[in-house]
């Protein structure tokens, strides 16, 4: 197996081919905040909180879309790049409606860990307020569109993970939605399994089991890498 | 043979003089010529592409030309304009020698709209019938694909389109030869060549004029494109805004397939192409290049982020080469005259000609192409007429907007800079596909960002944060300099936020949205100060614009 070592934050690391810089900056023991990436699910890069930039051009790529190669040089904590990661925090909270107080998945929600994590405490943006919807039709799941970041992990698991490929993206730019089937209540999609996983991977309290109140969603967001390790390298959990 | 001398109408059937009426006047001129019988009768009634001043349209050309059937030379060509069909008996009959022209509607060739203009893209636009591939190979379209498939290598073609030093006409004016290569060089497999004729620009219609007036000439392109790289399959992705391209195009390729110029054993070679036709719905992000891959394929159109290129990873996971419709259409021309010849057009770094399409407060509104390094001025107040009305040393001229939404705003005291990939860059604005769209002075700045920007949002394919919602914020943030209600703080903000959504967003839309801003803020800060509410800390009194917020 060829090896590519590369710096991070001036600290050496050797990844295998094929991994990502978000793999070396794991390597390196550096902490980089991810919404939209999901270990098990194929990157995105859309909610841009991975950006590092490139040391000798400047660029600033997504460390979980991006390849590693021999020789590179990212730099992850720049007072640039952490400030835009905070903007983009602020414009996540900005644009839906997060009511931490009363949500689900308050103290296990991603979302909320990332703004810990990059020191935002609130939002200069104004809030959006937007009017959207809540899909209960769904025997043991309910979606709250008002918490979802739009990271799509839902719709790549349902697709890459249990092939039901029940979710999409309808609309665009801030009118954005999760859909169900074509634009149907969920609760209606034949398509669906009922077999939790986009439950289990939203990183908010978008999407829940029914049975759980506030702060009581407990995610499960290794599955998707279980599910593939086992598949294909037949490395199952219990080995 | 004796010389008689031969008459030719060429009527514009291009989509800005069919908006004006040019059907009715082609039937009516048919009609006429029935009518008059005699002499009128040997007339010719051709339709053609675009006429360029497309702004007075209905327009006609009629030729005089000399009994051995040469091309009409300058002096022997009348221009007409905004032609109605009552006037269709008198310009036949002034054609034949028999009455007055009507002098009223005659247009000067000689003009510098005219005159500056260098055709090498637009050279048969115009010329030929858009719906004839009889007339497209008597004007010499596809003599280069024949002489390509025999005589040259595909590194050879490669060579040349290196050696004019074409850069892509999509905006980003990427080194054409330099892709083709990377495409070429990818290990063996199946390959694709897409043409991106998606033309989202608001005040863009070269791309749409270039489909509905030569549309061989852009199949010859791709097919020549296609042989340099080793395609096999290819794809036109049109969007479904432009009904008449697409009719025009779905007929060009009907008949080249049928002429045995698409397919398999081109033109008695061993290469073989089919070439199809895509319609998108309209998305300005559609015009991205992975998202219009994406559609190609039947995805959601959306971005993905680059690398790996399309030129390493396009339709299917196979290389792909994407050139915008201008960028191939230069290719036959490029083929017949030789690179060198191309690359002595033009600047250092920008060789060649440039097609634009001329909007906003301009005399003369319509398509033109002049060679890189022209001088806006020279386009916007020589050829475009300045603003109507309007006198002074800039001709009226507020600020000319180049690139769409993606570019800015140059402002008049500029307008010496030559249009070229850098020097546009340099003011903070960009080629972009080739829109200009000049203001006038009563133009206001945060209005124009406001609107590009309202845009932005509104075309957002919504899949990065800074993008869907920065876009929202800066346009909510426009909206309070607009009404006047803004504070320095504000003016701040905006700042950040353009530099932070320029930086962060996945793709070209977003990374570009904030440069309407950016750009006018650069050359009319002061508009955007008179439009703070503490205006106590705003500039000295006679810098600011708008006089009563200082009161
Ligand atoms: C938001 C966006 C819209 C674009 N729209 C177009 C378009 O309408 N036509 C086009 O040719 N290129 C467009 N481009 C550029 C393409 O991505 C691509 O660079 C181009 O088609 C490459 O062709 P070229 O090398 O011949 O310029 C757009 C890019 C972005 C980011
Ligand atoms: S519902 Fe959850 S997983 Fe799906 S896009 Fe929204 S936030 Fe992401
Ligand atoms: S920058 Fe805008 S258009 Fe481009 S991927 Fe992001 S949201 Fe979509
Ligand atoms: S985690 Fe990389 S862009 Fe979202």
């Amino acid at each position: 197996m060829s090896v590519h070592t590369l710096t991070v934050d001036g600290m050496e690391v050797a990844v295998p081919e094929g991994a990502t810089l978000l793999d070396a900056v794991r390597a390196a023991g550096v902490e980089l905040p991810t919404l939209c990436h999901l270990d098990g699910l194929s990157p995105v890069g859309a909610c841009r909180l991975c950006l590092v930039e490139m040391e000798t051009s400047g660029h600033l790529q997504p460390a979980c879309a991006t390849a590693a190669g021999e020789g590179m040089a990212v730099l992850t904590q720049t007072p640039q790049l952490q400030h835009y990661r905070r903007m983009a925090v602020e414009l996540f909270f900005a644009e839906g409606n997060h009511v931490c107080a009363f949500c689900v998945a308050n103290g296990n929600c991603e979302l909320q860990d990332v703004a810990v994590a990059v020191g935002m405490d609130h939002s200069r943006f104004p809030y959006q307020y937007p009017n959207r919807r809540v899909d209960a039709s769904h025997p043991r799941f309910a979606i709250d569109h008002h918490r979802c970041i739009l990271c799509t992990r839902c719709v790549r698991v349902c697709d890459e993970i249990e092939g039901a490929h029940v979710w999409d993206v309808a609309n665009r730019g801030g009118e954005c939605s999760i859909i169900a089937g074509l634009d149907q209540p969920w609760g209606e999609v034949q398509a669906c399994t009922s077999c939790g996983k986009c439950v289990d991977v939203c990183p908010t309290g978008a999407i829940f089991r029914k049975d759980d109140t506030t702060a009581e969603k407990e995610a499960n967001r290794e599955r998707p890498q279980l599910l593939r390790s086992a598949r294909e390298q037949h490395q199952w959990q219990n080995q | 043979m004796a010389a008689t001398p031969q008459l030719q109408l060429r009527c514009c059937a291009a989509s800005g003089c069919r908006s004006a009426g040019s059907a009715a006047l082609q039937a009516a001129l048919l009609a006429a010529r029935d009518q008059l019988g005699g002499a009128a009768e040997a007339v010719t009634i051709k339709p053609v592409g675009c006429l360029r001043l497309c702004g007075r349209g209905p327009l006609v050309a009629l030729d005089r030309r000399g009994g051995d059937g040469q091309e009409p030379s300058a002096g022997s060509t009348e221009l007409y304009a905004e032609l109605t069909p009552e006037q269709a008996p008198a310009l036949l009959a002034a054609a034949t020698g028999l009455g007055e022209a009507p002098t009223a509607q005659r247009l000067d060739p000689a003009h510098p709209f005219f005159a500056l203009q260098k055709p090498v893209v637009l050279e048969g636009c115009g010329v030929v019938n858009p719906e004839s591939i009889d007339d497209a190979l008597a004007h010499g379209t596809y003599a280069q694909l024949r002489r390509v498939l025999l005589e040259c290598t595909p590194e050879q073609v490669r060579d040349q389109v290196k050696r004019s030093g074409l850069r892509g006409r999509g905006g980003a004016g990427y080194p054409s030869g330099l892709k083709w290569d990377t495409v070429a060089l990818q290990p063996p497999g199946p390959r694709y060549v897409v043409c991106n004729a998606d033309e989202g620009d608001p005040g863009a219609f070269m791309d749409r004029s270039v489909l509905e007036s030569d549309p061989h000439r852009l199949i010859e392109g791709m097919a020549i494109a296609a042989y340099a790289v080793g395609a096999e399959q290819g794809y036109v992705y049109v969007r479904a805004e432009y009904p008449l391209a697409i009719e025009r195009l779905r007929l060009a390729l009907r008949q080249a397939r049928g002429k045995g110029l698409l397919g398999s054993g081109i033109a008695g070679s061993s290469f073989n192409l089919r070439l199809e036709v895509r319609v998108g719905a309209g998305a300005y992000v559609c015009g991205e290049e992975t998202a219009l891959l994406a559609s190609i394929q039947g995805q959601r159109g959306t971005p993905r982020p680059r690398p790996p290129y399309p030129a390493q990873k396009g339709l299917w996971d196979a290389p792909t080469l994407i050139n915008n419709v201008e960028t191939l259409t230069s290719i036959p021309v490029i083929l017949r005259e030789g690179g060198d010849w191309y690359a002595s057009i033009g600047t250092e770094g920008s060789k060649g000609t440039k097609v634009f399409a001329l909007s906003g407060a301009v005399a003369n509104t319509g398509l033109v192409e002049v060679p890189m390094g022209t001088t806006l001025r020279t386009v916007v107040q020589t050829i475009g007429g300045g603003v109507p009305g309007a006198d002074g040393p800039d001709g009226g001229v507020k600020a000319v907007q180049t690139g769409g939404p993606s570019g800015g705003c140059i402002p008049a005291h500029l307008l010496d800079t030559p249009v070229d990939y850098e020097s546009l860059k340099a003011l903070g604005s960009m080629m972009g596909s080739g829109g200009l769209v000049v203001m006038g002075e009563t133009t206001s700045m945060p209005e124009v960002a406001r609107h590009f920007m309202r845009f932005s949002v509104n075309e957002s394919c919504g899949k990065c944060v800074p993008c869907r919602a920065g876009t929202v914020q800066l346009a909510h943030l426009l909206d309070r300099f607009v009404e006047r209600r803004a504070t320095l703080a504000d003016l701040e903000r905006l700042e950040e936020l353009c530099t932070m959504v320029g930086a962060t967003s996945l793709c070209g839309l977003g990374q570009a949205a904030p440069n309407p801003v950016l750009s006018t803020l650069r050359y009319f800060r002061q508009e955007y100060q008179a439009a703070c509410r503490d205006p106590d800390q705003c500039e000295p009194l006679d810098a600011c614009v708008l006089q009563e917020v200082t009161r």
